[in-house]
């Protein structure tokens, strides 16, 4: 388990082919750790018949508020909160938020 | 980055919520315990059927009802291990 | 991205002149084909429709009136809710993927997956067309205070909005506030107050004063 709660990481931007979990909408945004939920069976390897070891860790990440459409402007205090593999975050160099 | 058809978080969309919803009928509570039947006999897990899914031609996959989605991906994902030979069904069906 | 949304949403499939979708009969001739092949048997088939007709929401709304009457068994089912869940003598499908979260004066949850249907099946049935419709799964992230006031919920500015994007195999589960005036109704009276629809947070539950009182 490479990070843990309250850690500040963002979601790597990279083009994946074929199946993954993570949604085009949070590529790219930067979050804190909320829950560490263990280690999973990647699904983007058992999407294709493998078994998807070796089992990655799986993290609830709360996102930093943003404006996920430009005519929908976020509520200040609403918060997406959404499950990430490791291999799809990356640490961010920052001071804690408050 | 483009988005595959299935991504749909934050996709544009006015549409509103249609809340109205509808008993599962016979064929698709069969076709969805033909999932769970083929994935408890270890056929076939869930990431291959949300890939099969995904594998839809967009329009396809739009128009397409939920279950119909299922068993697209379920006879996708059974032909490409060779339990089902190509257009298999179709040929029951007497297409 | 496409301009044309085609939200087909209940989306119905394409029906014959007999009136029943072509797809009825794909799904008929999968399972011959399948059980002819001896790949599945039929009795397996039954097996897994039967499961899937026993799921209702009830196990879901039992876990959430004792979580309001019980305060310890809140913590375990917030810390496991798989474990806590056991206790109650139900079974929240593969073990350890239900995460339970609660509503609070502050804070509240709603649950989406936008890239496909992810939903804690075997403790609240299957999930309704909506959910799995792509104008919530899309406007659930986007716009989830328009979504909850499409659905009669209006929430204070100082309240907390949190969208889980039910992105892996994570299931989430939310325990509606517990309604006022319901101090003196039983636990079982308190289940029957517990809707779906607030255990996905698109809704609060019933007020004692709307249940039936006859």
């Amino acid at each position: 388990m490479t990070h843990h709660v309250g850690e500040r990481v963002r979601v790597a931007t990279r083009d994946h082919e074929g199946h993954h979990r993570t949604p085009g909408y949070l590529k790219g945004r930067i979050g804190t750790v909320e829950l560490v939920h263990g280690s999973f069976a990647n699904p983007e390897s058992r999407a294709y018949g493998a078994d998807g070891l070796p089992e990655q860790p799986l993290y609830l990440i709360c996102f930093d508020r943003y404006d996920i459409r430009p005519d929908e402007r976020a509520h200040a205090r609403d918060r997406i909160y959404a499950d990430v593999y490791e291999h799809w975050l990356e640490k961010v160099n920052e001071q804690p938020r408050p | 980055m483009e988005r595959a058809v299935h991504d749909r978080g934050g996709w544009p969309t006015d549409a509103r919520i249609d809340q109205s919803e509808h008993a599962l009928a016979d064929w698709e509570l069969l076709s969805d315990a033909l999932v769970g039947a083929l994935v408890r006999a270890g056929l076939m897990n869930v990431d291959e059927l949300r890939r099969g899914i995904e594998s839809m031609p967009p329009g396809r996959y739009e128009q397409a009802s939920y279950y119909e989605r299922w068993l697209y991906s379920v006879e996708t994902i059974l032909t490409e291990k060779g339990i089902l030979a190509p257009g298999e069904l179709d040929l029951r069906l007497g297409r | 991205m496409s301009s044309h949304d085609r939200d087909h949403e209940h989306a119905h499939a394409p029906v014959t002149n007999g009136g029943e979708p072509v797809a009825a009969a794909r799904a008929r001739a999968l399972e011959e084909l399948l059980v002819e092949k001896g790949v599945l048997r039929r009795r397996d088939v039954r097996q897994m429709v039967d499961w899937l007709v026993s799921r209702t929401p009830a196990d879901g709304a039992r876990l959430v009136a004792r979580a309001w009457v019980d305060p310890h068994f809140k913590q375990r089912l917030l810390a496991d809710a798989s474990a806590a869940a056991l206790e109650l003598g139900l079974d929240t499908g593969q073990a350890r993927n239900v995460v339970v979260v609660e509503n609070t004066q502050d804070v509240h949850h709603v649950v989406v997956c936008t890239l496909c249907s992810c939903y804690p099946r075997s403790l609240l049935g299957p999930p309704p067309d909506w959910y799995k419709s792509l104008p919530y799964r899309s406007r659930a992230v986007s716009d989830p205070r328009g979504v909850l006031r499409e659905f009669g919920v209006e929430l204070d500015d100082g309240t907390e909005l949190r969208v889980l994007d039910s992105t892996a195999d994570i299931r989430y589960l939310v325990i509606p506030r517990r309604p006022s005036g319901s101090e003196r109704a039983s636990e079982e009276e308190l289940a029957g107050l517990v809707t779906r629809d607030s255990m996905i947070g698109v809704a609060q539950p019933a007020n004692p004063s709307q249940a039936d009182s006859g």
